[in-house]
């Protein structure tokens, strides 16, 4: 049985499509020309705004730290009438009880990074509990990375029966795989992490830990993203994306929302098959949004930083 | 449904049109003939109009043989007094302003552009302006290196260029042809297409500012009669001509007998070549690229789409699926991927030809998209289950029409590639380094390119084989079509 899984995943580690990457170069560069404006524009900033997963993930966050981030992903900025809230918060294990209650009544959702976040160095045993810990203390959503050291020697078998295992003590909560593009390299084997995860049971394929440079390039959200539709046109199904990692601009997180639209259509477009992991993209959006309705842009000062 | 979970519906990109006021075009436009603008002689214009509306832009003067012979009369004394006279280096700085002028005009020039030849703003701002800028800034460099660019050949300049470019390519053929003949030390009568003679004219303003003595360029608007009377000028020394098959050989019988240096870059029927191993989703871009880049008005368009028959179902599927995002609209909206047909003529040519397809019983496909209601436009359309002997599978279409085979072996897809009256270009598709370099020798093409279509460089000699011309354009090779070797 365990062998006729293997060749299985051999099967269709080969059957990945390889990529070219000067033709994904051109096909990025493209939906970079494409000019949003007006109506357009601050319909694609709200939609932005909604996508978010606010982060914070360091050694040193505290609980204060982490309730005022709460507050502000259910406040973006209440001087601006009709804004949405963003999508969720992300955070480590130990703050997602504090996450949670803080963010009672709303419908803001509380991820949590595990699996030995974010280098993935741990036994599989130690990287299930982090999961189970993460998901009893309530976190409605979970992120776990890949273990790269074996995908990238080739343990593609024990890749995919991780993230199988790590679904399956997901319980409701979804998975979100982080495949950590920066150590993966090339396009080629971006796109055969992203089938791996894919078919092993990820709700939703991230780029990042955002503790890797480079992060969410265009290039690799894209190759990500073919990898989605080719398995919807496949079997029907939709998986999410999640961009992690290096979008601080209102610019670059519409032009990831051209690509979204134009690779997989509008359908993605929302919250609950897009995000972007960030912590810095929502500030500068607000600032957006105020000038297209002032028509002049505010000080950095008046946008919080929580 | 709370604020938090609101959904946004369908997300639709506003219009985004390229602003027209920052533009000048004069309501009439005479010929452009020893540094001065001249009334044609028969005292004819003929309109010019934006094909994506049908709205006259400009009126255009007519030139017959008189005014050609005033042009190449011009175009001689400035060769003999002072074109070839001049040191190199002096003339390189000539050509170097030019290359710097349309530089700082380039906005301007490529709305023009899309004006006028109904390509969209995207292509001919990040496309045609640029390379045609490039085309002088690169041939400017040749200019006082002649003597090293053949070595140990000495070399000299012919005299009089006579040159007919077509209406696809507007300033960019302008460019391809001009910058070469000024560098080797020819001066130029120009003859720009009737329907899409604007660029070509604000080239010649932009001539005219950059000080370039009087002849050395003239440009002389009008149809094909125009075009006639300069090929069979007695005193013209090589004509350069760009467009028709059918026409190349009409020039090229003109010319047999008399001492006329000639190049032709004519039509084609590029076969696209995609390998069970190539990169898909990058090959369906380029695919989409190689024919329905400026609406298919391509000569080296790759119009033949060869596809290894293990991968056929899907590459055609996601070609399908792909056409689906293209947007066809105004060519002015920065947005527009797919712009307007060049004119009413070659809309109809291409509606037969796609009416012929369906008659030799092909499939056919072409994406749900609103058309404009004015203006000539024809959507994307894929035709399947063609054969060789398929007529829209022989014949240029130069329109966005693509024809669709399988083939099984390497073989098999070489002949029927090379199985054409043309050979201008070909792409092939796939990761194997050697298998790129078997074809690229056995295909009879003139251009070859590998996981990609339709790139141009001025440093990349472009031209063809059998009907598709002679002669090369671009780089050290496009040089040699203008000097003689003594």
């Amino acid at each position: 049985m365990k062998k006729e899984l293997q060749q299985s995943i051999e099967e269709l580690i080969s059957a990945s499509p390889t990529i070219d990457k000067v033709g994904v170069e051109e096909r990025v560069a493209r939906f970079q020309t494409r000019s949003i404006k007006g109506d357009s524009k601050l319909q694609a900033l709200k939609m932005g705004l909604n996508m978010i997963d606010l982060t914070t993930l360091e050694g040193k966050d505290t609980p204060g730290k982490v309730q005022q981030m709460c507050y502000k992903a259910m406040h973006l900025h209440d001087e601006l009438a009709n804004l949405p809230t963003v999508a969720a918060v992300c955070v480590y294990p130990s703050m997602v009880k504090i996450a949670k209650s803080a963010l009672v009544n709303s419908s803001v959702k509380v991820a949590s990074v595990s699996t030995a976040f974010p280098s993935g160095q741990a036994p599989l045993s130690v990287k299930l509990a982090d999961t189970t810990f993460a998901v009893n203390e309530g976190a409605d959503e979970i992120d776990m990375v890949i273990s790269r050291g074996k995908f990238l020697a080739g343990e593609y078998d024990y890749v995919f029966d991780e993230i199988a295992a790590i679904k399956a003590a997901c319980g409701n909560a979804r998975l979100k795989v982080i495949l950590e593009t920066g150590e993966l390299l090339t396009l080629d084997n971006v796109r055969k992490a992203s089938d791996l995860a894919i078919y092993a049971g990820a709700d939703f394929i991230k780029t990042s830990t955002g503790k890797i440079q480079p992060a969410a390039t265009m290039q690799v959200t894209f190759t990500m993203l073919l990898a989605i539709k080719d398995y919807f046109d496949k079997t029907g199904k939709m998986i999410g994306m999640k961009p992690a990692g290096g979008i601080s601009t209102a610019k670059l997180a519409i032009h990831n929302l051209v690509m979204v639209k134009e690779v997989l259509g509008n359908e993605w477009l929302t919250n609950q098959w897009f995000r972007f992991g960030a912590s810095s993209l929502a500030n500068d959006i607000l600032m957006q949004i105020r000038k297209l309705e002032t028509g002049v842009y505010q000080s950095s000062d008046y946008f919080s930083i929580d | 449904m709370t604020k938090e979970n609101r959904q946004v519906d369908s997300w639709e990109y506003a219009p985004s049109l390229e602003s027209t006021n920052h533009i000048h075009i004069k309501k009439r436009y005479e010929l452009f003939i020893n540094g001065e603008w001249v009334k044609p002689s028969s005292g004819k214009y003929f309109e010019t109009i934006n094909p994506a509306n049908e709205e006259v832009i400009s009126e255009i003067a007519h030139g017959n043989e008189e005014d050609i012979d005033r042009a190449v009369k011009a175009a001689r004394k400035a060769y003999t007094e002072v074109w070839s006279v001049m040191p190199a280096a002096e003339r390189a700085k000539y050509i170097y302003r030019i290359a710097r002028l349309m530089h700082e005009q380039a906005r301007e020039l490529a709305v023009i552009e899309t004006l006028d030849a109904g390509k969209t703003i995207r292509e001919s701002r990040d496309i045609d302006v640029p390379l045609a800028c490039n085309h002088f800034f690169y041939y400017a460099g040749w200019a006082d290196k002649l003597a090293y660019a053949f070595p140990n050949r000495k070399v000299e300049s012919l005299g009089v260029a006579g040159q007919i470019i077509p209406w696809n390519f507007p300033l960019l053929m302008a460019a391809w042809k001009i910058a070469p003949a000024l560098a080797a030390g020819n001066t130029v009568v120009l003859k720009p297409a009737e329907t899409t003679p604007l660029t070509a004219l604000k080239l010649a303003e932009i001539i005219e500012a950059s000080g370039l003595p009087p002849g050395v360029v003239n440009i002389v608007t009008g149809y094909g009669d125009t075009g006639a009377a300069l090929v069979n000028h007695l005193d013209v020394d090589k004509i350069a001509f760009t467009g028709s098959t059918n026409v190349g050989k009409i020039i090229q019988k003109a010319l047999a007998g008399t001492s006329k240096k000639l190049t032709l870059e004519l039509g084609g029927k590029s076969a696209n070549i995609i390998f069970d191993d190539a990169p898909i989703d990058q090959a369906v871009e380029g695919i989409i690229n190689g024919i329905f880049f400026n609406q298919g008005h391509v000569c080296c368009a790759g119009s033949r789409l060869f596809v290894q028959e293990n991968v056929a179902e899907k590459v055609i599927s996601k070609l399908k699926e792909r056409l689906k995002s293209l947007y066809l609209g105004d060519p002015l909206d920065k947005n527009t991927d797919v712009g307007a047909i060049n004119s009413k003529n070659q809309l109809e040519t291409i509606e037969r030809y796609i009416q012929l397809g369906k008659n030799e019983g092909a499939e056919m496909y072409q994406p749900a998209c609103v058309l404009p209601k004015k203006g000539f436009f024809c959507p994307p359309t894929l035709f399947t289950n063609v054969a060789q002997s398929s007529v829209i599978a022989q014949e240029e279409i130069f329109g966005p029409v693509l024809t669709i085979q399988t083939f099984r072996t390497i073989d098999e897809v070489i002949q029927k590639a090379n199985n054409s009256p043309y050979g201008l270009a070909a792409g092939v598709w796939t990761e194997k380094g050697a298998r790129i370099f078997n074809m690229a020798n056995q295909l009879n093409a003139g251009v070859i390119w590998a996981n990609t279509y339709n790139k141009f460089d001025p440093t990349s000699p472009f031209g063809g084989y059998k009907e598709s011309g002679f002669g090369r354009e671009g780089g050290v090779h496009g040089l040699a079509a203008y000097v003689k070797f003594i």
